[in-house]
């Protein structure tokens, strides 16, 4: 008989697959983290240990009890699984903190002045409290508009060279460079477009314009490199059916590639915008501070919110409360920016991803 | 509207790879030719150089003639542009424009070369392309909804509708049965019979049951061993190739016995 036939031998000496040892129940974990976390908080009631310390007790106390009691009642493996959990677990909520205490923080110092007066005033005659940052409000609008227009024409269209038509050195010296932008300290960004303005304007020269060309210079190589990303998606398939209908390659870039990407160029490009948007160092070279509404970026100094925030922290007067409060409100607004645009970062990608309508 | 192909001394490189070698053939027009042979031997590759596709990768190149109604094709002022607009093409894969919806999709090869066109004609035009493929009844109600929503073998035969739009001379398919099941594969196959009325149809094909009972001519093409050219090896009426063909690589290959 040359068929292999099941021995009760061979059954035996194979693993069982029942361990005979019931699994711990699914409220275990909980239960013991719970637990703990009431110790911890009558211990910080009786002793003056303090929060940070006892969130570690309760952390590596819980995760040795946890682990050790599996390894026990189920086996090592269950342990081992167990345990690395709760390392990505903790490494998630250890990146979590900065996050939410700088929300929290915000929120709680920049509520304070968060009224109509703040969207409605300028800085002109303000001494003490009252005051705004409508100046600065309007100029960071500016002075962004301005850098996308600039930049977003000129990245996209790099990014559409890089992927489309680059061939060779000059599609890596172009790669090499934007990356080498990517890397340029915002400052030195900023002290190039002032030394430019210099060359015509004569020194001490202060415009939005040139800020505009500052974070430029910063927002160019985003731009290219998201989009870039974005474009090589682009299934290579799409285009051969345009080219076998006869359509010229410019045209199938504008009418298939660019619309079928669009979604992604959208969530690119707007994500450029929030990086660059609470840039502080190039405005502070380039653009510089007032305190009255100026929305002629060709002439003088304009408003900025960072640089609002950062004058209103470092100038904030006597007493000195109330300059502090405009700049955490400032701060609020930058981030509340940034936040709603990402918010249409994301409405893009789902608005205009293409659909399969099944 | 069909037209014959006459291949001469055709030569196709990758860079300095030679892929293709020496392939000299002539393509009758209103038939359907079909070409079969082995993973890699530059079936496709050929194909794609009739309509001028193969030099869209990178430092992909061709030399020899390839000359259709007395018009070379590779002459120094032949518009590879011009040239895909008279030989249409199908993939293997579908790839409908996910950004366009059925109609539009059909519509494409006008549509994107920006011809001036009334609307009633465009429908027309969509009507007549789409019963050409075999797609209106089962799409005539939802003409605006995403191409990308059909079954794979719709999405096939909307590509067909696609490119015959066009109104080519020629029309190339590389596989365009090999993602599909057996129905959808015969649904285009019916199609193919009725489509070489009005064009001169090639088609690459894994499948010898499929080019025999869709060809009238087919071709073998076979390599000596991996890193060689492919070459044509045997082309002929369909009948003889299946039954008495000339080679004996031929004969391995249509028998199974191969390698």
């Amino acid at each position: 008989m040359s068929t292999p036939t099941r021995t009760p031998e061979a059954a035996a000496a194979s693993a069982p697959l029942r361990t005979g040892r019931r699994p711990l129940p699914r409220w275990f974990t909980a239960a013991v983290f719970g637990a703990l976390t009431v110790i911890a908080v009558v211990l910080g009631r009786v002793t003056d240990l303090d929060v940070v310390a006892l969130v570690l007790l309760v952390a590596v106390v819980g995760t040795i009890v946890v682990v050790s009691v599996t390894r026990a009642v189920e086996d090592g493996r269950k342990a081992t699984d167990q345990f690395v959990t709760f390392l990505v677990y903790g490494a998630f909520l250890l990146a979590m903190v900065p996050l939410v205490s700088l929300v929290s923080t915000v929120l709680s110092k920049g509520l304070a002045r968060l009224d109509g007066e703040f969207f409605n005033s300028s800085m002109v005659g303000i001494v003490g409290p009252g005051g705004g940052a409508y100046h600065a409000i309007i100029g960071t609008l500016i002075i962004t508009a301005i850098t996308a227009l600039l930049s977003v024409p000129i990245g996209l269209m790099t990014a559409i060279y890089l992927v489309e038509y680059g061939r060779g050195r000059l599609k890596q010296a172009i790669t090499f460079f934007v990356d080498v932008m990517t890397g340029i300290p915002s400052i030195v960004a900023g002290l190039f477009a002032y030394a430019l303005f210099v060359i015509f304007f004569g020194p001490g020269v202060r415009m939005g314009f040139a800020g505009a060309i500052a974070l430029s210079v910063l927002m160019i190589p985003v731009v290219v490199r998201s989009s870039e990303e974005v474009l090589k998606l682009v299934p290579n398939e799409l285009r051969e059916a345009s080219y076998a209908l006869g359509v010229p390659k410019w045209r199938t870039i504008v009418k298939v590639v660019v619309p079928t990407a669009i979604a992604g160029l959208g969530t690119a490009v707007t994500l450029a915008i929030a990086r660059v948007i609470g840039e502080t160092a190039p405005l502070l070279v380039t653009v510089g501070i007032t305190n009255a509404t100026n929305t002629d970026p060709f002439n003088g100094r304009m408003a900025t919110l960072p640089v609002y925030a950062y004058y209103q922290l470092t100038q904030p007067g006597v007493p000195p409360q109330y300059g502090i409060d405009r700049a955490w409100t400032a701060a609020l607004i930058l981030i509340v920016i940034v936040l709603v645009l990402n918010l249409i970062a994301r409405l893009i990608s789902r608005f205009f991803a293409p659909k399969t309508g099944r | 509207m069909a037209k014959r192909i006459d291949v001469s001394d055709l030569n196709i490189y990758y860079g300095n790879f030679r892929a293709v070698q020496d392939v000299n053939v002539s393509i009758e027009p209103r038939t359907i030719t079909a070409l079969i042979g082995p993973s890699g031997c530059g079936k496709s590759t050929f194909l794609r150089s009739l309509n001028r596709m193969h030099e869209v990768i990178p430092r992909a190149r061709v030399e020899g003639k390839v000359v259709m109604d007395g018009q070379d094709l590779y002459a120094a002022d032949s518009d590879p542009v011009q040239v895909r607009r008279q030989i249409g093409m199908v993939f293997q894969r579908p790839n409908p424009f996910p950004t366009m919806s059925i109609s539009d999709n059909v519509a494409a090869g006008v549509r994107l070369n920006s011809k001036r066109m009334k609307k009633s004609d465009l429908d027309d035009l969509v009507e007549r392309s789409l019963r050409g493929a075999n797609l209106w009844d089962e799409v005539k109600d939802r003409l605006g909804r995403p191409g990308a929503g059909l079954s794979g073998g719709q999405q096939q035969r909307l590509c067909i509708a696609r490119a015959i739009a066009v109104e080519p001379d020629v029309l190339l398919m590389d596989e365009p049965c090999s993602a599909l099941d057996p129905i959808s594969t015969l649904a285009i196959e019916d199609l193919m019979n009725e489509l070489k009325e009005r064009f001169t149809i090639v088609i690459v094909t894994h499948n010898m049951q499929q080019a025999a009972r869709v060809s009238e001519y087919t071709g073998f093409f076979n390599l000596n061993g991996v890193g060689q050219p492919g070459r044509l090896i045997e082309f002929n009426p369909t009948e003889k190739i299946f039954s008495n063909p000339e080679q004996k690589a031929t004969e391995d290959y249509i028998s199974g016995r191969f390698g």
